[in-house]
């Protein structure tokens, strides 16, 4: 066996057998890489060679200065923290009952939550439906009563609540289920309110792994498209949040345009990259998801 | 006995009836309104609605691109688990957080950047169109997309695997003469397959429904890049809820059966890993 250079030798706990030729392990690695930097980072170089184009005073001008673009920012800044808030409450209770109580059901509303259904099948085609159910059945009712939901922003908040649901709940049940409910036991019986204890006891221990839903809900939120799309309207002005606006601009050839609003969103999803890999490492060394 | 200590905590009629009435409210209740919808087409509308020459051409390119991609999602997806867990190499931090990117960039921003990619003067259309490669509003576009939004799915069920397996195995076989070839192929794989599948399952049923970034790369040409998220939509617009409810019905149920299959798929595997 030669020696192996340095740039590519395993650890010592890899050993002969699982050790591939030397020519192997480059061919591959490069393989892999030119698979990422085909497929994930020339496209995100492009995002930003593409907002810049015309130059950063242009950038800055396409981003600010046009009213619609700044509307649909603002939009997005209301529409995400409502979604996000609804779903942090969700997601406290929901791990709450169910990390803590046994009760018949748990385990199908645990599936629920749980399973890639939520994750993968909720986030594409069901999101139609839900314009179906505001449309069909609680929009009259909603509507009768001053509340209007359709082409406005308590839809958009409630279609994006519905696309990211799981993700607070899903990150915190396997937490509280981890960390146990002996200290809130022990709180609890020393004359501590509900309320105390939550605040002094369960949120401190949970805060990790609540900031790491957090973020991975806040991503998906700020980024959902097909369910804000039909519940929308799609009014420039009015109810374009930014990938709708990213979407408006591309259909009216405004690619310098386009690419700035796109720019914001991606810096969001590497910003939301950084955070993931930081709090990973707080939360456990060992997790992995798939989302 | 259990019941009566955890009762000791307090909150649990508040936190459960918040979480049946946030659930009932966002996806019960619009699924039942979705099947009850449909319900109201008579048997000859549903199937003149879900079955005409356009939505059928429009299943088959959903579903054929969402194969393609998830097949090329398998493959890219095991050589990158492999490569981030058997080698060291500079870079290999990044490259694991860079393939989380796809599930944290909105869907809408990869079909923007894909779409001026492949396109005759792109970047990258450039080398693709004298070569006679259309990758721009085509159907290659919609399945290059895909594939970008797949790439997490086999990489992330793999790596956990890859990572657990024995070093015995492999050590057997190569005393007992396996070439590096065969034992990957007989000693390395097979534990794979329970991983791989369920990758392979989950990177389809995301394509299936994938929306945001096909829009923009596929051109949307009734019978040839129209995928069926887009017909809903397009009947919507039409103010044609019935047809457009009764087309996400039957994407409601090819989804639901594709949630029973990625579940036996995850039995299968937990199974498996506890037998390894």
């Amino acid at each position: 066996m030669p020696e192996t250079p340095p740039v590519l030798a395993p650890p010592s706990r890899f050993r002969h057998a699982q050790q591939d030729p030397l020519w192997l392990r480059v061919i591959l690695v490069l393989a892999a890489a030119a698979v990422v930097g085909l497929l994930i980072v020339v496209p995100v170089v492009h995002v930003f060679a593409g907002a810049l184009s015309d130059g950063a005073a242009a950038y800055w001008r396409n981003l600010f200065g046009d009213p619609d673009t700044r509307h649909s920012i603002l939009l997005t800044l209301t529409v995400v923290p409502g979604a996000l808030a609804a779903n942090i409450v969700f997601g406290l209770a929901a791990a709450w009952a169910i990390a803590r109580f046994r009760f018949p059901g748990r385990t199908l509303l645990t599936s629920m939550i749980d399973l890639p259904f939520s994750v993968v099948a909720v986030s594409s085609e069901q999101k139609f439906v839900l314009v179906f159910g505001l449309q069909g059945y609680l929009g009259p009712f909603l509507q009768s009563h001053g509340v209007k939901i359709l082409f406005a922003t308590p839809g958009l908040i409630l279609a994006t609540a519905f696309v990211t649901f799981p993700f607070v709940a899903r990150e915190l049940i396997p937490v509280m289920q981890a960390i146990g409910d002996e200290e809130e036991t022990a709180a609890v019986s020393l004359g501590a309110s509900g309320w105390q204890m939550f605040r002094r006891v369960t949120l401190p221990n949970i805060k990790w792994g609540l900031l790491y839903g957090i973020i991975l809900c806040n991503a998906r939120a700020m980024g959902e498209f097909g369910a804000v799309y039909v519940v929308s309207g799609h009014i420039a002005g009015q109810t374009d949040t930014m990938p709708l606006r990213v979407e408006k601009l591309f259909q009216e050839y405004n690619l310098p345009g386009s690419f700035a609003v796109a720019s914001l969103l991606t810096l969001l999803a590497i910003l939301t990259l950084v955070v993931k890999v930081f709090l990973e490492t707080r939360v456990s060394p060992e997790r992995r998801h798939v989302h | 006995m259990t019941r009566m200590k955890r009762r000791v905590l307090p909150g649990f009629p508040l936190s459960l009836g918040y979480t049946l009435f946030y659930l009932s409210v966002l996806v019960v209740i619009p699924i039942l309104a979705c099947f009850s919808k449909a319900g109201s087409l008579t048997a000859a509308q549903f199937r003149d609605a879900v079955w005409t020459e356009r939505t059928r051409a429009a299943y088959a390119l959903t579903f054929g691109t969402s194969f393609a991609a998830a097949a090329v999602n398998l493959a890219l997806g095991l050589l990158i688990a492999w490569v981030l867990v058997r080698y060291r190499f500079p870079g290999r931090r990044l490259m694991d957080a860079l393939i989380d990117l796809p599930l944290a960039l909105p869907t809408a921003v990869g079909g923007l950047v894909y779409a001026s990619l492949y396109v005759k003067k792109g970047w990258l259309g450039q080398y693709l169109a004298p070569l006679g490669i259309q990758a721009a509003y085509s159907r290659l576009a919609i399945v290059l997309v895909l594939v970008f939004i797949g790439l997490p799915f086999v990489v992330r069920t793999v790596q956990p695997v890859l990572e657990d397996l024995d070093a015995e195995a492999e050590e057997a076989a190569a005393s007992l003469g396996a070439t590096r070839w065969q034992s990957f192929r007989r000693v390395i794989l097979p534990p794979l397959y329970p991983a791989l599948l369920t990758g392979f399952a989950l990177a389809f049923a995301r394509s299936l429904g994938e929306y945001g970034s096909v829009v923009f790369v596929s051109g949307n040409m009734p019978y040839k890049t129209e995928i069926a998220p887009v017909l809903i939509v397009a009947r919507l617009e039409e103010y044609a809820y019935g047809e457009a409810t009764a087309i996400a019905v039957v994407l409601l149920v090819v989804s639901f059966v594709m949630l029973v299959v990625i579940n036996a798929l995850e039995r299968w595997s937990r199974r498996s890993e506890a037998h390894a």
